[in-house]
């Protein structure tokens, strides 16, 4: 494999990972507050094409984030009413509203636009357009250095330095600040923050909207970065490899972009070469798509260092009487 | 609470606000939800071709919602049935192709129990690890369903599609290994019954399928220490039942149960194993446990539901303008209803049922 090969592999891997970041640092913040959210796939999905119709329509691109997080969020209302008010079981409510959104798209796409569940295909300003860092022309010319800035660095759309910089904001909002520490305390002992005077359903109701935003840019930009426009089922399970990742990361946001980035350069790679022949036996594509959920379950099983979710996470706060 | 209410009307309530919804989600495409009931309804139980359909889909159902109402039982949420099933398939594949069975019962027996060793298998790891080391059940089966998936896609495209063919499937079985089908049975009691629909003897294992669970949850000791497992996993262990045995049975059971749905669609309708044969049935399986209040009684009548909701979506999808998506919103506002927002259905009963009594007081 040559540089310029791995210079592209690594391109696509950092387009690849955006939207597992997002949706992965979406369910950190709703597991750090005690909210199971396994509609992580689902969300992304609404916003993928509520983002994707809304672009086509108005042209904006950004109306269609606007819309994708619209979507998101309703989902997320939905998740937060059965998980946190009516404290109903959060992994039963994130498999609902995985299907509410397959079921949905499709049925709202089909009678919107008559394409099957696709949207129109989006053109010049209906999607992101890559965004040139300064100097990446006068810097491309020189070996090594060049290609890594122009191309690898440069010339990704402005989600994916959102993303990016979504991974130092989430921690210094988790670790930094007094609302990041009464959401983590929330995830590990609500009676204790109850005690301290602190709503716990506000906590809860906030971090789940924060998922919502965060799985709506995920979608927004699965339809309006990576593609060019809503086709059925999209996401395609990265809500299920950002929830592997969540795992993987320990539920932390640094690591959340070391997991994403590994998972998407697994799906770079996989894309790149489809059928890796080591000489004795040859790496199907199948294992290369198997392989997060595979080493999630390692992870999980404890033998490479031990995933301890948040305490409380998955159990509805009781208020003490 | 009653306990007829807190049994049959509390899920009744929750599923006239699900098919409310739905009714309202027809409107907002612009069709009639009356006459979409009315086609679903004489397109699913019209006719025998349309019954044979219902039950077809229901038998699929009864297994996986059999399957993940165990697992409920004993606190655990199988998520993991569209795998399972799958492996399942592999199963009756595997016995059906390369064993020269000399009778089609022999053959189905065999299949059966490739079917239930190969889903069982498939539960065995996330099982172990949620009784061994902690590791939550629902993310680990949510892993083997997408690892079985790319299994399955290795397998039909490098290993069982045969040589020569375009087509990621495998062999057709033996004529001979051609299940009974119901109007072939039906047939013996004289009951006339269209035969050009794919329900089989599958069906009439799936019955007692159920009465099985139910003896082993409400007849016997193991029954009666998953269900005191799935009420209190301390009292249980305080009363002496071993959590990891528990554990493991419950979810062997579940997974083996879900893996012999593939007897149906595998040996009894496709007669092959090919891409994707589940189609979903494995998580339509959690809609019907809820739907059933995780009693096999429940998800036998929840799975004839489901069996008829899906026939009648695909004479939908055929007839008008409305997809066949439409019973996957459906079955998320069923299991949202039934499940997730269980007690916004049930604090208002509650509340009725309060107050009747004090006024009689």
């Amino acid at each position: 494999m040559d540089f310029a090969t791995l210079i592209q592999i690594l391109d696509s891997t950092v387009r690849l990972a955006t939207p597992l970041l997002f949706a992965c640092l979406a369910g950190l913040f709703s597991e750090r507050a005690g909210i199971f959210d396994i509609g992580l796939e689902g969300k992304m999905l609404a916003a993928a094409f509520l983002s994707a119709a809304a672009a086509a329509v108005t042209g904006n691109v950004w109306l269609g984030v606007g819309a994708g997080m619209f979507a998101s969020l309703i989902l997320a209302g939905i998740h937060g009413l059965a998980s946190i008010t009516f404290r109903g079981n959060q992994l039963i409510s994130g498999v609902a509203i995985n299907f509410l959104a397959s079921g949905l798209t499709v049925l709202l796409g089909q009678n919107w636009f008559g394409l099957g569940g696709r949207t129109p295909a989006l053109t010049t300003g209906g999607r992101f357009e890559p965004i040139t860092l300064p100097f990446a022309d006068a810097i491309a010319p020189y070996p090594i250095i060049g290609p890594i800035y122009a191309e690898l660095i440069s010339g990704h759309s402005a989600l994916v330095y959102l993303a990016l910089a979504m991974v130092p904001a989430s921690a210094w909002l988790l670790y930094r600040t007094r609302f990041g520490l009464r959401l983590r305390a929330v995830g590990e002992n609500p009676a204790a923050v109850d005690t301290a005077g602190v709503s716990v359903i506000g906590i809860r109701f906030a971090a789940v909207a924060i998922c919502g935003i965060l799985c709506g840019l995920a979608g927004a930009y699965l339809a309006l970065g990576l593609a060019a426009g809503f086709g059925k089922e999209m996401t395609a399970g990265r809500g299920f490899i950002a929830l592997a990742a969540l795992i993987f990361a320990k539920w932390r946001p640094w690591y959340a972009l070391g997991a994403t980035l590994l998972f998407g350069f697994l799906e770079a790679v996989g894309n790149r070469f489809p059928n890796i022949d080591l000489g004795l036996f040859t790496v199907p594509s199948q294992f290369m798509q198997a392989l997060p959920y595979i080493l999630t379950v390692i992870i999980l099983a404890g033998f490479v260092g031990k995933a301890i979710p948040p305490r409380a996470g998955g159990q509805p706060y009781v208020k003490e009487r | 609470m009653p306990k007829w209410a807190d049994a049959v009307l509390v899920p009744l309530i929750s599923l006239l606000i699900a098919f409310v919804i739905s009714g309202l989600v027809i409107l907002a495409i612009g069709e009639d939800p009356v006459a979409a009931m009315k086609l679903m309804v004489t397109g699913a139980l019209g006719s025998t071709y349309g019954w044979g359909y219902t039950l077809y889909y229901a038998t699929n159902f009864i297994f996986t919602g059999l399957a993940v109402s165990i697992a409920f039982q004993a606190g655990l949420f199988n998520i993991g049935g569209e795998g399972q099933a799958s492996l399942g398939g592999l199963g009756v594949a595997l016995a059906c192709l390369y064993i020269p069975w000399p009778h089609w019962s022999l053959a189905l027996a065999g299949a059966l129990i490739a079917a239930g060793v190969f889903g069982a298998a498939w539960a065995a790891i996330p099982a172990y690890l949620q009784a061994k080391r902690g590791s939550h059940v629902v993310i680990t089966t949510i892993m083997f369903n997408f690892i079985a998936s790319a299994l399955l896609v290795y397998l039909l495209v490098n290993v069982l599609r045969p040589a020569g063919s375009m087509d990621s499937a495998s062999a057709r079985f033996g004529e001979a290994l051609q299940l009974p089908s119901l109007s072939d049975i039906l047939a013996l009691v004289g009951i006339p019954f269209n035969n050009r629909n794919p329900a089989n003897i599958s069906l009439i294992i799936g019955l007692f399928a159920c009465f099985g669970v139910w003896v082993m949850m409400w007849r016997t000791r193991l029954g009666y220490q998953l269900r005191a497992f799935g009420k209190s996993e301390k009292a249980s262990v305080y009363a002496g039942i071993n959590p990891v045995r528990i554990t493991m049975y419950a979810m062997l059971i579940s997974g083996g149960l879900s893996g012999m749905m593939a007897v149906n669609t595998v040996m009894g309708e496709a007669q092959r194993l090919i891409l994707n044969s589940v189609e979903g049935a494995g998580f339509i399986g959690i809609a019907v446990a809820l739907m059933g209040r995780s009693h096999p009684f429940g998800v036998l009548l929840a799975a004839l539901l489901f069996g008829f909701l899906y026939q009648g979506g695909a004479e939908l999808a055929l007839w008008t303008k409305i997809p066949r998506e439409l019973i996957v919103v459906i079955q998320a506002l069923v299991i949202l209803f039934t499940g997730a927002l269980d007690n916004m259905v049930r604090r208002p009963v509650e509340a009725v049922f309060i107050m009747a009594r004090k006024g009689k007081a």
